[in-house]
């Protein structure tokens, strides 16, 4: 690993401040991604400016259908919280799946949204239940937040401090893990959201990152079904193509996990 | 170089590192407790697994600085005295391990189950220990009596 400087931040002010004074630094959070990254020599940030104890970015609060995480929240906390369970428990499976439980208990909610890796699980989840995600500087929608392969709506020195969306009427994520990452070769989170419309989020399988199903979301709004979906197409040309899976074993994969979402979430 | 200071294994404990020191780096090298393993660079293997304020985290993937003001335990810190820890009581009678690198891992990271699973009620029976043993590997043992000896030992333990 290269030389890099640690600071703490106490506040959200304070850690925009801090990395707005460094050269190239970075905010860290779990560490779960940028320390392995770092390990390898692929990030080189000449900062770190820890977010993790940031008492107004902790937490979950569900209030009716509102739910509200924390960036900092770690993926053990959403998995294990009874609100949330209670509200959407398809997020605590979800945040169950990632990873192991080490990795769990570092890895946090922002961390993961603001990494938007291809093969990440809460993006799909974001984009299924239209999550609002609150930074330093603005509320985006998650259909604007994710833009690419690794890339988001975020300016260098904004910081994600809480998602929000409403709770579904159902959901379910359904993911195939790469059998020795554990990171998603295809993950599908369905949700039935607002007046019956249904929302599908795809991460794992596309080839600019993770994306909605339109033709599934359609067939699904008017009948929530395996059978729906059937017929479905999934585009070979916007997969992923790797030496994990091919397009067209990508393509099926969404298919499947898709189905087998919907079957989940009754 | 930044100042730390950390309780680990009830001790308190302090020193100068670099900002970019893991914390295994930090116990092993600084503090010397030299238990704690490291079997890879990619996060994945689990040797390395540590309590930082009572929860099971990979000590590879945590900078030092970061573990700064909070509460430690190795594997050294498990044995009372002479009188080995449950786990490595049924680690050694039920073969959990042969040559040994993955077991101070493998032990961490099966007290952390047990320890959350008796909090919440739960039983950790054969298929979730396989499962909670997702971010630990073996290259030895198969992994049968690993998930032996922990179930044996959750059994003594509760
Ligand atoms: C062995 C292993 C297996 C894994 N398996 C999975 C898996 O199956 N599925 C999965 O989805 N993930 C997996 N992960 C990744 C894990 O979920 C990470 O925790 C997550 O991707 C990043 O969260 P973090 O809090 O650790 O972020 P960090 O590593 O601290 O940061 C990641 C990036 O986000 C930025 N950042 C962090 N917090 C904020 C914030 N609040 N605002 C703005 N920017 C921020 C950082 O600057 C950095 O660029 C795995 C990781 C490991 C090591
Ligand atoms: S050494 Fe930490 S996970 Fe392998
Ligand atoms: S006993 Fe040798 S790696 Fe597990």
């Amino acid at each position: 690993m290269y030389e890099t400087k640690y600071q703490r931040a106490s506040n959200v002010e304070d850690a925009a401040k801090m990395l707005a004074a460094t050269d190239d630094g970075k905010f860290i959070s779990g560490g779960q991604t940028l320390i392995p990254t770092m390990k390898q020599r692929l990030a080189a940030p000449s900062d770190l400016i820890d977010v993790r104890n940031i008492d107004a970015m902790k937490g979950i609060a569900v209030d009716g259908s509102n739910v509200s995480i924390g960036a900092a929240a770690t993926h053990a906390e959403v998995a294990n919280s009874n609100d949330v369970h209670k509200a959407c428990p398809a997020l605590c499976d979800l945040a169950g799946m990632i990873g192991d439980p080490h990795v769990r208990h570092m890895g946090t909610i922002g961390g993961s949204i603001a990494n938007n890796d291809p093969a990440a699980d809460y993006p799909a989840a974001m984009i299924a239940l239209n999550a609002q995600i609150t930074t330093s500087k603005r509320t985006i929608g998650a259909d604007d937040f994710f833009t690419d392969l690794f890339e988001t709506a975020l300016e260098e020195d904004e910081i994600v401090t809480s998602i929000t969306f409403q709770a579904p009427s159902k959901a379910a994520y359904a993911k195939f893990p790469n059998p020795a990452s554990r990171y998603a070769m295809a993950g599908v989170f369905v949700a039935q959201v607002e007046d019956g419309a249904a929302r599908v989020g795809v991460t794992g399988a596309g080839s600019s990152g993770v994306f909605r199903h339109g033709e599934m979301e359609a067939a699904l709004s008017k009948d929530w079904s395996e059978a729906a979906i059937k017929n479905c197409k999934v585009d070979e040309a916007a997969m992923l193509s790797d030496l994990h899976g091919n397009a067209a074993y990508r393509a099926n994969l969404v298919k499947v996990m898709a189905k087998r979402a919907v079957a989940a979430a009754g | 170089m930044t100042s730390i200071s950390m309780s680990v294994n009830g001790k308190a404990v302090s020193g100068d590192v670099e900002d970019r020191t893991l914390l295994v780096q930090f116990i092993r090298e600084d503090l010397r407790l030299t238990g704690t393993h490291v079997g890879c660079d990619t996060s994945q293997c689990g040797a390395c697994v540590v309590h930082v304020d009572g929860k099971a985290v990979k000590s590879c993937t945590m900078l030092a600085v970061q573990a700064s003001g909070s509460e430690v335990t190795t594997i050294e810190g498990l044995a009372n005295g002479g009188d080995l820890h449950p786990l490595q009581t049924a680690f050694k009678e039920n073969h959990g391990l042969q040559c040994g690198f993955c077991t101070p891992g493998m032990i961490m990271s099966a007290a952390d189950m047990i320890a959350r699973y008796k909090a919440s009620g739960s039983k950790l029976d054969e298929k979730a220990i396989r499962e909670e043993l997702e971010g630990n590997i073996c290259r030895c043992t198969g992994y049968h009596n690993i998930v032996r000896s922990i179930e044996d030992a959750a059994a003594k333990m509760s």
